[in-house]
């Protein structure tokens, strides 16, 4: 046992690179994701045809394929003719993952919009606030902490999908796993330490998302303020307000 | 407004509305007088509250004309057809009308006084310093002058009605419309909002449309009143004549059951 805690010792470069290419995969993959969102969620709910369909297809599309599948895709298809499209790994793992949970998201953003009460659109027309000024300043903002714990959830899955990254030459913390696996032969070892890399990572990323969550919500009104709820559990979903 | 335009504020003409197979107003005609203060009175499901909803926009007539101060509003008669008016044009026709819901319906993502500066600051495009004075001077007139950065969630329904006004009056509007605006009150907190009300009523020349249970109040502050059933216009008196000696049998049953 200490043989293998001193190979991991020796690999901490080694992993240090593996999280930051985790990292980059899961920051970029979620930044795409997060704007594919948006773009096919409000897409989708277009009046004009023209922007609806093509949404929906695209979303049904990407949700509808393999996470796998789309990065070989990207890797090894794009490069042939009639293509010819050579993308860097990074790249094709950044691409493939902001299509995929961009795809599942953009119908958390169309869900949570069409969430909102009608009492709050009509409210903006009344006042004659106009389409985009109505959906930027009244219906997404409070659409937005609808949407928090659902981007939680497809965060975490898509830090956990990141790991596909290992296959097409990345070397994030999967691939890690496998050098800590060839180095100490002890295949309990490798991946059990790499179940636990895997939770602490999605784990740190969840305490971020809930203290996202309390903020937003708590600007609307609902629950505590972000200091108040520093804390480990998820965020309360039921509002505070005082009515009388 | 000079005293001498008697173009109505609101004019009505064979305007139908219907929800599936479900008519709600048929071939309605009327008008209301600038300054003019109209209750409509009648049973749950007879239009008046769709009427309110016309005037904003919020729904849309099936058939006939909608004029707001002789101009044409959602629809206009072109080459012998009715054809929709663009946003663009509806969008200044509505700008000129407010409405006050019975769930307030305020934006929770803001303060009270973001609530109130919101669309004159981005629709009319005021100053932020004129519209912060401005929502100052109204929530003083709400009697909530001291609510300016409260949140929205943490006031008592009447406050946030009170807001809610405010805010509607912010857009300086030459029609206020106001749909059962006390409904969702608890009753001890619904002598306050009539009373903003009557001060409005009794301090502006806003032209109002008020669906409203209270009858008390409708007979203060207006000086017509519809009595709707069916989508129609069954009845039209003066709230003096229409409480004390309705004469349509409709009417009558209806004030026994509701006064």
């Amino acid at each position: 046992m200490s043989d293998n805690v001193q190979k991991l010792v020796d690999l901490l470069p080694q992993l240090g690179e593996g999280i930051l290419v985790t990292l980059q995969l899961t920051i970029a993959g979620a930044v795409l994701a997060l704007i594919i969102a948006f773009i096919l969620g409000l897409g989708s709910r277009a009046r004009t045809r023209w922007a609806r369909v093509p949404s929906r297809v695209v979303v049904e599309f990407f949700r509808g394929t393999s996470l796998v599948v789309q990065i070989f895709w990207l890797y090894y298809v794009l490069p042939l003719p009639p293509f010819y499209v050579e993308l860097d790994p990074l790249a094709c793992g950044i691409i493939a993952l902001g299509l995929n949970y961009g795809a599942y998201a953009a119908e958390v953003v169309r869900g949570s919009i069409n969430s909102v009460p009608t009492g709050q659109w009509e409210a903006a027309t009344a006042l004659d606030l106009g389409g985009v000024h109505r959906l930027r300043r009244v219906i997404l903002p409070q659409a937005w902490p609808l949407m928090m714990p659902m981007f939680t959830n497809l965060l975490i899955q898509l830090v956990k999908g990141s790991a596909l990254a290992a296959y097409i030459t990345l070397h994030d913390i999967n691939f890690f796993i496998g050098e800590l696996r060839k180095g100490t032969t002890d295949t309990v070892f490798a991946y059990t330490v790499g179940l636990l890399l895997y939770f602490v990572f999605a784990y740190a990323l969840t305490l971020l998302m809930n203290a996202l969550e309390a903020r937003a919500k708590h600007k609307v009104g609902q629950g505590p303020s972000l200091r108040e709820v520093l804390r480990l559990t998820p965020a309360r979903t039921a509002g505070t307000e005082v009515r009388s | 407004m000079p005293d001498n335009d008697t173009t109505p504020a609101i004019e009505f003409q064979g305007v139908g509305k219907r929800f599936g197979d479900n008519v709600v107003l048929d071939g309605l005609n009327f008008t209301v007088a600038k300054g003019d203060r109209v209750t409509l009175i009648g049973p749950s499901g007879s239009g008046k509250t769709t009427i309110l909803r016309l005037l904003m926009t919020l729904e849309e007539a099936n058939d006939g004309l909608i004029l707001v101060d002789g101009q044409p509003y959602t629809h206009e008669i072109r080459g012998g057809k009715r054809v929709a008016i663009s946003e663009k044009r509806r969008s200044l026709v509505r700008r000129r009308v407010g409405m006050v819901f019975q769930q307030f319906n305020l934006f929770p993502n803001m303060s009270v006084l973001e609530n109130i500066i919101e669309a004159p600051i981005h629709v009319l495009g005021i100053p932020k310093a004129q519209a912060v004075a401005r929502a100052e001077d109204l929530l003083e007139k709400v009697g909530l002058a001291d609510k300016r950065d409260a949140r929205c969630t943490q006031l008592s329904g009447g406050q946030q009605q009170r807001v809610a006004i405010a805010r509607a009056l912010a857009m300086e509007p030459e029609i206020l419309l106001l749909d059962e605006v006390t409904s969702a009150l608890d009753p001890e907190l619904v002598a306050d909002v009539l009373g903003v009300l009557r001060n409005i009523a009794e301090t502006t020349d806003i032209t109002m449309l008020i669906v409203t249970h209270e009858m008390q109040f409708a007979r203060e502050v207006s000086n017509r009143v519809l009595m709707f059933d069916g989508g129609k216009i069954i009845e039209e008196a003066h709230p003096e004549a229409i409480f004390t000696s309705p004469e349509h049998e409709r009417t009558q049953e209806f004030l026994r059951a509701v006064l």
